[in-house]
């Protein structure tokens, strides 16, 4: 990188050691300031209050509690807790099996079909996530398109619902992260180098055998951002097991709301938060061990390509 | 040899799949229709309707004042945030600070939306524009600051060192050289601040008052508690919006491509 030489240049026009450390301050001061106010201290503070006693006016009460942690120690919750993980699980597998071969194709498209092809995965990225939700909250109405097509198939009963269901929340989820896992898949799928695919099939490999022995173990960094941008998402989701789960849909995130929301107990919501933090952490620790190691090979989430 | 279809058939699948919910809800949206079982001919009655609900016409305003200065703000605090990380890359404060900037991106948006509001609580301060401003805010210096960063990353300083030689002042060189450059990335950064703020839902769903309701919220009640077709309008005007905003920061994007 050109880091190196760039220091040198700047150090010749008087940015030395001890004014670039203050302009360096300067410049930083504002978004570390900003970002220590409302991220790391809100942070810090959800485990705070989840040792914290409620107060009747659905405030933050005085004093220290254990009660709030024990709480948690509830059937109900811990099946919330195992529900949330294997749909989070569930859907990230999906998200994966249909992304796999989107990556791999739109990598190998022609340069001009290539810039279509993923301005189309990067559109629904865009578009507002309430109404994509609905939009399948809509078609998998009672009187809904999808319920009518497999009714006339018979595939389903004039009485199944197909909404508010677990099934219903890991579609939903799948349909609103698979975006964020081809993108990933894609950029490092475009650096691959796809003359190893077509070795492998001169040395007569089957074309499943080379995309699973060559391609996949070459883009591993994608695969794994991949994995993480679908997975950590899912667990903290709650608008979608709200609109279209139903109770045998709710995962943590609705249990959060609700105990602000519903019963305004602000502990036992940052006690389950507090649980959620440790959950994603260790995805986190590896997306970011991961994008330190992989800064140059460009895969940072959150960035249009 | 003869490559395998199936990705591709996948592939095909996939835009079929990540397309026809969208499609299905645009024409609903032209569907005179109660239930959008069947279609009763083309009717603008919905957007009509729409047009005459003054609630909506509160969330949109609400949605826009908070949208246009959080963008505002974000754009300066994300600008800075993406130079000194890029200028000072390997220094150890920045190391915490691409940590940081990196936080809001990962982590699930209800644990954001839990934390500020319990931060709000703690010190007293009231619910409503200015919380969800803050909250905004967050989050959306973060997108900036990622997207000016990968702005940054084909700059050649070499240029600034010419300016410099030929005697502008540091301040000179930042805003008829740097900045110049650095527009596209600011642009499709204040593009992506504006139509997150104005998508989010969540995060605002926790830290919104009384009388603070955006738009976001709005549809969120309509869809719980009814109206279907009104939404189907409402969520088509959207898209539109938010395809104009996509289309103009590809074609930005297009153009740092052609320049570098």
């Amino acid at each position: 990188m050109t880091t190196r030489p760039i220091r040198e240049k700047l150090k010749r026009f008087g940015f030395g050691p001890v004014s670039r450390r203050r302009t360096e301050w300067l410049v930083s001061l504002p978004t570390v300031v900003w970002l220590s106010l409302f991220v790391v201290v809100p942070t810090l503070l959800v485990f705070v209050v989840a040792f914290r006693p409620a107060n009747p006016y659905g405030g933050i009460g005085r004093g220290w509690t254990l009660e709030t942690l024990r709480g948690l120690a509830a059937p109900g919750l811990l099946t919330i807790a195992w529900r949330t993980l294997w749909m989070s699980l569930l859907t990230t597998v999906i998200s994966l099996l249909l992304a796999l071969p989107a990556g791999y194709t739109i990598a190998r498209a022609p340069a001009r079909w290539r810039n279509r092809l993923l301005l189309l995965v990067i559109i629904p990225f865009w578009t507002s996530f309430l109404v994509r939700v609905f939009a399948w909250k809509a078609l998998l109405h009672p009187e809904g398109p999808v319920k009518r097509a497999l009714a006339a198939l018979g595939l389903v009963g004039p009485q199944a619902t197909l909404l508010y269901h677990p099934a219903a929340v890991v579609l939903v989820m799948v349909y609103t992260f698979l975006p964020f896992t081809i993108l990933p898949i894609y950029a490092a799928a475009e650096k691959f180098d796809f003359r190893l695919i077509e070795a492998a099939r001169d040395l007569g490999a089957s074309p499943f055998r080379a995309f699973r022995k060559v391609f996949l173990p070459g883009i591993r960094a994608g695969v794994v951002t991949a994995v993480l941008v679908v997975f950590v998402p899912s667990l903290g989701s709650y608008i979608i097991p709200d609109l279209v789960g139903g109770p045998s849909g709710e995962m943590i995130g609705n249990k959060i709301a609700q105990r602000v929301f519903t019963d305004r107990n602000l502990p036992l919501a940052s006690a389950l938060s507090a649980v959620l933090v440790l959950a994603v952490l260790a995805p986190l620790a590896a997306i970011l061990a991961l994008q330190r190691k992989g800064k140059k090979s460009g895969i940072v989430i959150g960035e249009a390509p | 040899m003869k490559r395998s279809r199936f990705p591709i058939v996948v592939t095909v699948l996939v835009l079929a799949f990540l397309y026809l919910p969208i499609l299905i809800l645009v024409v609903n949206s032209f569907n005179p229709a109660r239930f959008s079982g069947r279609w009763e001919g083309f009717s603008l009655v919905w957007y009509a309707r729409l047009f005459q609900s003054p609630e909506i016409w509160q969330a949109v305003r609400n949605t826009l004042i908070i949208a246009v200065s959080v963008t505002a703000v974000s754009i300066v605090l994300g600008t800075m945030a993406a130079y000194a990380l890029h200028r000072w890359a390997a220094s150890r404060l920045q190391h915490v600070h691409y940590t940081m900037i990196y936080q809001p991106l990962v982590v699930p948006e209800i644990l954001m939306g839990i934390s500020l509001l319990m931060a709000f609580v703690a010190v007293g301060l009231p619910l409503g524009l200015f919380t969800i401003f803050l909250a905004h805010v967050t989050f959306c210096v973060s997108y900036v600051a990622m997207t000016v960063l990968g702005r940054l990353q084909d700059f050649d300083f070499s240029v600034i060192e010419a300016a410099r030689d030929l005697g502008a002042s540091p301040w000179q060189s930042t805003r008829r050289i740097l900045l110049p450059m650095l527009m596209p990335g600011i642009v499709s950064g204040a593009l992506l601040a504006f139509t997150l703020s104005v998508d989010d839902f969540v995060i605002t769903f926790f830290v919104a008052g009384p009388g603070s309701t955006t738009l976001p919220l709005r549809i969120y009640s309509m869809i719980k508690y009814g109206a279907p077709p009104l939404i189907n309008a409402l969520s088509t005007l959207l898209l539109a919006v938010t395809l104009t905003a996509v289309l103009l920061s590809q074609r930005l994007a297009n153009k740092k491509g052609q320049e570098s």
